[in-house]
Order: C-alpha cells, then structure tokens, then sequence
C-alpha cells in the first residue's frame, strides 16, 4: 500500500502527480446465492478513476452499481460473493487485503457516503461525537484535537460549528447529507465513493451540496466514483461515465461525449429519455419494454429483447467492450466489425 | 356556479387552504400545509405542480380527492361546489370523475389480488358493467389500453409479476375503469426506472388526447412538468407562487424561486459551463409562519415590505402570473435579473 496515504495533515493541497490510475476495477464479477441459484449481479467489469477525476456510474436500479461500490469497499455480505477479478487501489489488490489492512484502507485510502444520510448517522450521537469516532478511531489524536478537527470539517462542508453538539433529527436533511460528507472527508482520502448522495434531496440543495462537493475536490485533489441513475445529473457533474445495464458495463467514454454521441443502442435510449428544459419540445420514446430480471437474463447481449438494432448475432452471442472512438468504448455487436482489439474477453454463452 | 366565460373548465379550486393542528391535542400550533391556493383544470389539460417535498403539491391533490376536507377554500367540479354536497352519497358521482395515481406503484396494489381483481373493483364499484361476461371484455381493453399485451394474461397476474412501470400501467388502467374526466396524478414517474419514466408519460399524454382527460400532474422534476403540461404552476411553502404556460413559465422565469428551481435543476443540455446557484438556505418551517412572503428570507431580492406583507397575484400576461412584491403596481422596482 502507498505511504503517502498515511499523511495526516488535514488538508491534502494537491493530487499526487502520477501516470498511474488511482484505482482499477478489472473483469470484477459479483455473484448473489440465492435459492433460485446464483444471480450475476456485476459481470466483468473492468474501470479505472485518475488521481482528481470524477467517474460516474449510471444504470437503473438492479444494474449492478451500488454492489460494485460495495465489492471496492469489500462491505458485501452474503449471499453477496465476490466471484472474480481484481480491484487495484495504488499498487495493492483490495481483494486480497487482511483485516487489519481493510480497516486502513476503509476511511483512510477510501471513504464512502451513502444514499441515505439519515441511516448513515447514529440517531443517538451528536453529530461531534461521531465525526470524533472515525478520526479517533484511525487516527491518534486526544478528544479535544480530534473535536478540533471535527469543527473545522464542518467549516468546509458549510455548517455551523455550533451544530457539533447537535443529533441528527436536529439537522435538516440537506445538512445530515453534509454531515455525512464531513464525515466521509475526515481523514482526506484520495477516493471518495458517493452512491446517490443527493437523491433523497430537493433539486436546490442537491445543488448547493454538489457545487461545495466540487469546490472541495478542486481544493483537496481527491478522486470522486460518483453513481447515481440521475443521467442529467451524472453527465453534468462527472469527467467520466460508465454506464451499466445487467451488471456490464456496456459503453464508457468522457462525458460530454457520452452525452453527445452515445454508441450503445441503450444508452442512446437513455439519452432520449429525460426531457430537456429548454430548446424545441420533441416528442421523446425512451426505450421499451423492462429491465432484465437478473436471476433469467436473457442470452447473448442482455440487452437485445429492449434493443431497436438487433440483428442476427445479438440473441446468441455475448458483447464484448471494444473501442469505438479514441477513449469512447461500447460493448455492442453493431461494432463488432471494427476490428479493434477487444478490451475484455468474455465467453460465448 | 359554471364558469361561462369558459365552458371547458371542468375543475376550478378557489382559495383553497389546509392546517394542521401539531403538538397534541391542546396544541395551539398550526402547520400552515396549503395557503390561499387557485386554479382551474380545463378538459384536456395537463396541468404540472412543481415544488420541493413540503411545499403543499401532494396535499392539494389529496383534497381535490377529498381524501382530506380543506380548512377553507371551495372545489367545483363541473361548476357544483362539492365541498357542499353530502360527503357520502355524492363522493361516489364525484370520485368517478376525478381518480388519483399514486407515486408508489409497488404499495398501491394489492399483492394478494390478481391484476384483473384490481381492475374489476372500480367496475362493480361504480356500477359500470352489468354482466361477468363484459366485465372480463371491459378489463381486457382496459389492459391493452395501457400497453400491456396479451392482456387476458397480464390479467391473471399477480402485482410481483410485474416491473415498476407496468404497476404504474395497471394503477392508470384502475383510474381509467371509471371514465374519469379528471386525473390526479401525484409524482407518478417519479419511483420508476429511467428508462421507462418517458413510456409513462407519453400514455397519459396519449389518454388526454383520446378521451380529452384533464391532469393534475404533480412532480418535483420540473423538466418533465414542461414535457407534459400545458400550464405549470410553482409551489413553495404552502403557496403558488408563479403559473404560466409552461415553456414560457421556464423560458422567462419571473418569481426569485422559479429562478432559483430552474438554476438548480441539472440541466446537460445547456451545458458546458455548470451555472452557479447563489441562493442558499432551505424551505422555512411550515409551523406558524411568520407574515409575508415565505421566500423572503432566502430571496436575493428582498425588500422591508416582502417580510410584512403577503404579496398579491399580479398578471405579468394574460397566461402569466406571479406573486411577488417586485411586480405589484405598488412600486416601481427593477425586475430580477432572469
């Protein structure tokens, strides 16, 4: 593991310069075992995030995100399994991490802010109390430094220093998600993983959270996985998108491009599925049909029963990730011929 | 009382308020949940409520449903006060016009009852077919009317069969049993799967234009409110604070929260450049609330009298109105900046 992630100056001024990715999924698979048989929730995926970048997942519920942040952060419990491939954070495989290095690399190298704030928090804890728990817990400090800490954390996520005494049903929901950031901030990790961090919130707070989320990246130099299903959202906020159907990542690319010039037959879906706010009304078709039920995907590419292109080789044969622009990936037969060397093999079904 | 100016007006509310008493039952406090709130639904039309959670939209709906009875204020369907009518027997005539859509299609539906069990309630309910024979006819078309093939089967289907989307199909398809001329639909899409959200929208959409359905579409995404509604009013804090057509409502945004709301909705089509949000600050408790205009202490444009008075309706056109002290005749402030 990286030394330089140990630094416990309270605010990191800079990214490390480095060529390396700062994290990277590769063919990561994740089985759930349930009585029906084993249900494939993530299947080969394969990502990496640069030092101060932001890369989004988006996909619809069931697509496989959330339990992907879940296998980084190895928090999956059974009958989740993690079944293949590696997670590389600077130099060392998380998959093969002990105890003692997983708790290190948990809040130090890695912090996470979940969906929901309110169940983030311990209802019986002031809000000080728990930012001290996780700097105390990792961090030698006495309890009037690690307080110290803790009040100048909500100096930086804009709240009162007041409201360290304060539990969370004080707080209104807006500054329970900032609270949880502070949290997640506390010993400046170089990754944070947000899995819908704003979408129990209204649009004006979700807002005013992600806009100091940015200032605070730009300030501290850390890596952001941002996931969400808020396809606005994601393209707006994120530098890179992975977007996800039945567990595979089916195209990647910058974000304006994926916005701009999807490839894949279901992202293009997705881009004409959320209506504009300015500009001609058009009429919009989204796309048919439902998402797949994961224990009975469908055979070939998964998502050839819903797809306008389909053809031939779609029902039969398994997609594989191919370059279809310079750094614009898609998994879709339509490129098959393009001749490039395919990213991810994967076998035919 | 039939509007005459407007024979299509099939849904007027006038001034139409709800508290809440909290804090037990010697509680002296009031939650203020709906203020002074008009509007008319005409045949055909959608109209959007858009609002942060709290602002008063789900409540409006629920008393137009009379699943609640206002504090004050009236409801005339068809130009008949139908607060005034006997709760009982004409809630029956009533609530066959007007039927609601829930948000949650996995807890609106019942998971021990078939889909064609769900459909066949209202039926017999409201007395619309006589023989089985029919019935099983009238549910089939119902069915297929939503889009969901081969009806006969999705009828013998049980709620957990069936995705998100389709559940919201079915609880349309229940609406729709009774030809209703008016549909109350409370944040319909807003539970669903992206990618079908639009397959939602465009069938009540398809429903206005064939049977000349009017809509109360309430949603906080406001982007969606301009895809379906033909007008769309803005909610904050128990008041309507500005309605207009609903482009032009988003295109010339007057009231300082319609601007605010616009600015902070995540918008990749306008962008490269993210625009800033300056406002800062949350909706204000909705218990007792202080006099004036309830924006005020977050508006950048606040004046002394914007924390004394309640701004009144000015007509910025004759579909475009606002309540806001920057607009009354009463003084001769610069406008906002859009």
């Amino acid at each position: 593991m990286s030394s330089s992630s140990v630094a416990p100056s309270p605010l990191r001024s800079s990214a490390r310069p480095s060529n390396e990715p700062l994290l990277s999924v590769q063919d990561l698979c994740v089985e759930y075992r349930t009585p029906r048989g084993p249900v494939r929730a993530v299947d080969h995926v394969s990502f990496s995030i640069a030092h101060g970048e932001v890369f989004g997942l988006a996909g619809e519920s069931g697509s496989g995100k959330s339990t992907i942040a879940h296998a980084i952060m190895r928090i999956l419990h059974p009958p989740a399994v993690i079944t293949g491939g590696h997670v590389n954070f600077s130099g060392a495989d998380v998959l093969d991490m002990e105890d003692e290095e997983l708790s290190r690399f948990r809040w130090h190298d890695v912090s996470m802010v979940f969906q929901s704030a309110m169940n983030a928090l311990n209802p019986v804890m002031t809000i000080g109390d728990q930012i001290c728990d996780v700097i105390q817990r990792h961090l030698k400090l006495s309890k009037s430094e690690a307080m110290d800490r803790a009040a100048h954390l909500l100096d930086l996520v804009g709240i009162e220093r007041s409201r360290l005494k304060s539990f969370p049903h004080q707080l209104s929901g807006g500054m329970r998600q900032r609270a949880v950031i502070a949290i997640a901030l506390s010993l400046n990790p170089p990754l944070m993983i947000m899995d819908e961090p704003t979408t129990a919130l209204d649009v004006v707070v979700q807002k005013e959270i992600l806009q100091q989320i940015s200032d605070l990246k730009n300030k501290m130099g850390f890596s952001i996985l941002f996931i969400t299903h808020d396809m606005s959202l994601m393209v707006e906020f994120s530098d890179r998108i992975g977007i996800m159907y039945a567990g595979e990542i089916v195209e990647t690319a910058a974000s304006h491009e994926v916005f701009n010039n999807p490839q894949h037959p279901y992202t293009r879906g997705l881009m004409s599925s959320f209506p504009s706010l300015i500009g001609p009304k058009v009429k919009l078709t989204g796309i048919p049909g439902s998402p797949p039920d994961m224990g009975n995907p469908p055979s070939g590419c998964r998502f050839h029963p819903r797809c306008d292109k389909v053809f031939g080789v779609c029902p039969q044969q398994r997609t594989v990730l191919r370059e279809v622009a310079p750094s614009h990936r898609a998994a879709c037969h339509l490129y098959d011929t393009i001749g490039l060397t395919p990213r991810t093999e994967r076998g035919t079904v | 009382m039939i509007n005459l100016d407007n024979p299509a007006v099939v849904m007027e509310v006038r001034n139409l308020s709800k508290r809440f008493p909290v804090g037990g039952v010697l509680g002296k406090q009031q939650v203020h949940a709906l203020n002074d709130v008009s509007f008319t639904i005409k045949e055909g039309e959608v109209v959007a409520l858009v609002g942060e959670s709290g602002s008063g939209k789900s409540t409006t709906a629920r008393l137009i449903a009379r699943l609640m009875e206002p504090t004050s204020g009236q409801i005339f369907f068809k130009g008949q006060d139908i607060l005034k009518a006997e709760p009982r027997g004409a809630s029956l005539s009533y609530r066959n016009k007007v039927q609601m859509i829930f948000q949650d299609p996995f807890s609106s539906l019942n998971p021990v009852h078939t889909i064609g069990h769900h459909i066949a309630r209202p039926l017999l309910l409201h007395h619309k077919v006589k023989w089985r024979k029919d019935r099983e006819a009238r549910i089939n078309e119902l069915l297929a009317k939503v889009g969901l093939n081969p009806p006969a089967e999705v009828a013998r289907k049980f709620p957990y069969q069936l995705s998100g989307g389709q559940r919201q199909r079915i609880a349309i398809a229940r609406a729709l049993a009774v030809d209703p001329e008016i549909i109350l639909a409370d944040e319909p899409i807003s539970m669903l799967d992206v990618s079908i959200r639009i397959g939602v929208l465009n069938l009540m959409a398809q429903l206005k234009k064939d049977y000349g359905i009017g809509y109360l579409y309430i949603t906080h995404d406001i982007a969606s409110a301009r895809y379906i509604g033909d007008k769309t009013m803005v909610m904050y804090a128990g008041h309507t604070v500005e309605g207009a057509e609903s482009s032009e409502l988003m295109e010339h945004p007057a009231h300082p929260y319609t601007q605010l709301l616009l600015s902070a909705v995540p918008n990749p089509h306008t962008l490269q450049q993210p625009t800033r949000m300056e406002a800062r600050g949350e909706i204000p408790s909705l218990i007792d609330m202080p006099p004036g205009c309830p924006f005020a202490a977050r508006c950048p444009h606040v004046k002394p009298i914007c924390r004394e008075v309640m701004p009144s309706v000015t007509n910025l056109s004759s579909d475009h109105w606002v309540r806001c002290h920057l607009f009354g005749s009463d003084n001769s402030a610069a406008q906002p900046a859009a």
